[in-house]
Formats: C-alpha cells, sequence, structure tokens
C-alpha cells in the first residue's frame, strides 16, 4: 500500500502527477473494505441488504443498524465507516425535509442522491476535513418508479439496477448480473438477493453474522419499511438452505 | 381591501384577475387597468406573467411587489427545472416557492393566483392571498374587482367544462366585474394553458361583452368607449 502514492497521499488538496487525489481514494477503500451492502431494483420496488458480523456476544443482535429510514418513500444502507455514513444519512434527512416545505413535494430521488454525492464532494475540497468513509446506497419508489443509487465519497452518483458494495462485491455483482430481477416481484427477489450475499461469505469462517433486510415496493405501499421480523428470519433460513443444498449437489458432482 | 392606493400611494393594480380549470388546462384572465388614486397610470398592462414554460401568475395588489416576487420565483423555477432535469416544473411546486416568498415576507401586498398545467395531474389553479397561504381550488379571482363577481362564478362554474365554455366564463366573469368596479377597466387579457403550452389572446372594445344589467339597450347603434 505505502509507495503507490508517497508523498502525494498526505492531504486531501494534493494531485499526484497522475492527476489522483489519493486521500479520496482510500476514503473509498473505507466502503470496499466494509460490511457487504446490496441494492436490487426489483419490478415492483427495490431492496436493501447488509450482512454484518457480530462484533461481539455481548451486544444485543439488531441493535447496531446499517439501514436507515430517510423518508416515507426512501432509504438507505450505510457501508463502511458507520459514523460517518450516518452523517450522510443525517443530511438526507434534511434535504428531503426542506425540499418537502421549500417546493411542496416529496424529493425526487435523483435530487437527492445528486445533493448527497456534491455533499460528500464537498469533504474533498478543504485541507482541514477529511473525506467520509462511507457512501449511501439509496432505495426509494417515487412517481418514476423504484430506484436504487450509489452515491460515493468521491462524489458521484450513478442510477443502478442492482449494486453491491464491500467486501466479495465483485462476486456479489456477478451474481447479480446473472439474474433477471426487473421480472422478480420484491417478494421473490428476497431470497434470491440474500444468497448473493451469503454465497460471498468465507465458508471456512465459523463467526455468526446477521443480515438486515429492507424494502420498498407496491405491496408496502411504496412506503420504505424494515422487512418484517419472521419474514427475514424465515428468507435468511431457506437461502442458508439451499446454499448447502447446491453446495452438497456440487461436490456429488465433482 | 386592496382597492386604492397603498400607504405610499403608489401605482395599484386595483383589479380583476380570475383563473378557472378546466379538463386539460387552464384558463388565467386579467383586467388591464394600473391607477395611482384616481389616475389610471396603465390602461393596457399586462397583468398575467409567466414564471416558467407551464405555469402563469396574475397579480394584484401593489404593481411593485408583485412584479419584484414573480422574477424571483421565475428565478427559482428555473433553478428548479435545471435540478430536475429532463421534467417540467409541477405547478404546485412552483406555487409553493411563490408562498414561501409572501409567507416569509408578512409586509407585502401580494393577491395572486397561480395556474398552469403539468402532466402530472394536468390543469390547476391556486389561490396565493395576501399573508402568503396555499390553497388549491377549480377556480380562483381576486384583486378589488372580484368582490363583484363571487356570485356570478358560484352561480356559473360547472366541473367538467370545456375550454371554449371556459374562456367565454372567465371573460364574462371580468366583463362583469370591469362593468361596477372603478379600479378595474381596459382591456381583458386572457391566457390558456394546457398539453400544447400557452395561448395568449387580447379583447377590446365591442368583443368584450357589454353588461347592461338595469340599462336599457342603447338606441342608436353607438361608438361606445370603454
Amino acid at each position: 500500500m505505502s509507495g503507490v502514492g508517497s508523498g502525494y497521499d498526505l492531504s486531501v488538496t494534493t494531485f499526484s502527477p497522475e492527476g489522483r487525489v489519493f486521500q479520496v481514494e482510500y476514503a473509498g477503500k473505507a466502503t470496499d473494505n466494509g460490511v457487504p451492502c446490496v441494492g436490487v431494483c426489483c419490478k415492483d420496488g427495490a431492496i436493501l441488504a447488509v450482512e454484518k458480523p457480530e462484533e461481539t456476544k455481548m451486544m444485543l443482535p439488531q441493535s447496531n443498524r446499517r439501514i436507515f429510514t430517510v423518508s416515507r418513500h426512501c432509504g438507505m444502507a450505510v457501508p463502511g465507516k458507520l459514523p460517518d455514513g450516518r452523517q450522510i444519512v443525517s443530511r438526507a434527512h434534511q434535504e428531503a425535509e426542506q425540499y418537502k416545505r421549500f417546493y411542496g413535494e416529496t424529493i425526487p430521488t435523483k435530487v437527492l442522491c445528486d445533493r448527497l454525492a456534491n455533499f460528500c464532494h464537498v469533504f474533498s475540497l478543504y485541507w482541514s476535513l477529511r473525506p467520509l468513509g462511507s457512501a449511501a446506497l439509496t432505495a426509494s419508489f417515487d412517481d418514476q418508479g423504484p430506484h436504487i443509487y450509489l452515491s460515493e465519497t468521491n462524489g458521484v452518483s450513478y442510477r443502478y439496477y442492482g449494486i453491491a458494495v464491500g467486501k466479495g462485491r465483485q462476486g456479489i455483482k456477478t451474481e447479480l448480473e446473472r439474474l433477471k430481477l426487473g421480472e422478480m416481484t420484491t417478494r421473490e427477489a428476497l431470497k434470491v438477493v440474500c444468497k448473493c450475499l451469503m454465497r460471498q461469505r468465507d465458508e471456512s469462517s465459523n463467526k455468526k453474522y446477521e443480515i438486515e433486510l429492507a424494502w420498498i415496493s407496491e405491496e408496502t405501499g411504496r412506503e420504505f419499511q424494515r422487512v418484517p421480523e419472521d419474514l427475514a428470519k424465515q428468507t435468511v433460513e431457506d437461502a442458508k438452505k439451499e446454499i448447502e443444498q447446491e453446495d452438497s449437489d456440487s461436490d456429488m458432482e465433482a | 381591501m386592496d382597492k386604492l392606493e397603498g400607504a405610499d400611494g403608489g401605482p395599484h393594480t386595483g383589479t380583476t384577475i380570475v383563473a378557472v380549470s378546466f379538463d386539460g388546462g387552464v384558463v388565467l384572465g386579467a383586467d388591464s387597468r394600473v391607477s395611482t388614486g384616481t389616475y389610471v397610470s396603465n390602461r393596457a398592462s399586462n397583468k398575467i406573467t409567466g414564471l416558467c414554460d407551464n405555469v402563469f401568475l396574475c397579480r394584484s395588489g401593489s404593481a411593485a411587489h408583485t412584479e419584484a416576487i414573480s422574477d424571483y420565483v421565475r428565478f427559482y423555477a428555473s433553478q428548479h427545472a435545471c435540478e430536475i432535469e429532463g421534467r417540467e416544473p409541477t405547478v404546485k411546486s412552483v406555487a409553493s416557492i411563490l408562498t414561501q416568498m409572501s409567507y416569509n415576507n408578512k409586509g407585502l401586498m401580494a393577491a395572486m393566483i397561480v395556474a398552469g398545467y403539468d402532466k402530472k395531474k394536468g390543469g390547476q389553479v391556486f389561490g396565493s392571498p395576501i399573508g402568503g397561504t396555499l390553497v388549491e381550488m377549480p377556480w380562483a379571482i381576486e384583486g378589488s374587482g372580484s368582490t363583484y363577481i363571487w356570485s356570478f362564478f358560484d352561480d356559473e362554474y360547472r366541473p367538467g367544462m370545456t375550454r371554449e365554455e371556459t374562456e367565454k366564463l372567465v371573460l364574462n366573469g371580468i366583463a362583469h366585474a370591469m362593468a361596477r368596479d372603478g379600479s378595474s377597466g381596459g382591456i381583458v387579457r386572457l391566457v390558456t394553458v394546457d398539453k400544447d403550452g400557452e395561448k395568449r389572446q387580447v379583447f377590446q372594445g365591442k368583443e368584450i361583452p357589454m353588461i347592461l344589467g338595469d340599462m336599457a339597450e342603447p338606441a342608436a347603434s353607438p361608438t361606445v368607449v370603454w
């Protein structure tokens, strides 16, 4: 790692001779090495899923939230550094609220995500600030349909059919590309998304983990909600079983 | 209320302004008299201003205040149009910007009507009286002349009118107000907004219905000067 940006990576206000800002790239690594998060757009809605390792046995389950509601029609998952991500969520709350107050309408998702990307970008312009080590993986449903956006710490914001960030994202993305998510409902896609997420786990690791799921669809009345607890539990168990089944099948074939 | 000169005696659009929605658009109408006290400083003013391509504003109250407000709203609306790129601003969002301005500056004397057409909800009329409320209604009237035509519109307005019927209704309403209100007069301007954009019309002299009321028909065909 050290050696690549030698000398040009000491401050966020320094460019390298190739035109890179290393501090911003390093900030991106915080997301890349963080918890895996997935967002997918389906026929009738969008899903967010985060796989969190159990940090300590003494912590109450479900208390380390990574998915937050921004407004009724919109929510986001926070990869990377959670405290940095909470700043983004807080800003998103304000943007949505002020837009509603000024224009009398709910904020269009594109506007919100562009503003969040600009917000993240501002931190890369001043020597006295550091970039945020997180990103905003946003799921929403407005009058243009369901959306998944990723607003990154370097200031870009793109819309996706499906996207994964964090550890194992390349594998998850490959799996997502194979799926026909646009033809599935959110209910059908829930288990499929869990499987994608769980397949990327290091199989030898015995560490406990928890999957946090949230969705927004026609079924939820276009309101961003956590997937009900029993349904979430059932989905994760079913996904686990199916993975074990498929693994043992492929073992037998081999 | 907004009948004659304001505290500073400046030009006043003591006025009749009307906006009525129909299925597929809106019709905005206004008289054209601007008075400073008893002197008519402009007898052919345009009280209907565009805020963006699909949303228009009828102004009454202080001419200076309403012109300043409409300039600000046009500025914010055009920035908004850039931010929501690819879509036209909704009538509601432009009306909200306007009422923010009215509400946060209580010293302003501006009673306005915002009306326009967007693909989301079709033709809409928003009343924005003094103080800064925002209320969506099927039809709205403001200005000193409006006091004389409330019952006219209560009676004559029906939901589901065609474009031509609505234009006729607005023209008649303003003619009635101009017949009784000294601060309203001149020509009648109409703007019809629908999915194809705006269409402006001007009615003057004989084109404005003559409201006889209890007067007898003129004996010979007169040259009437309005």
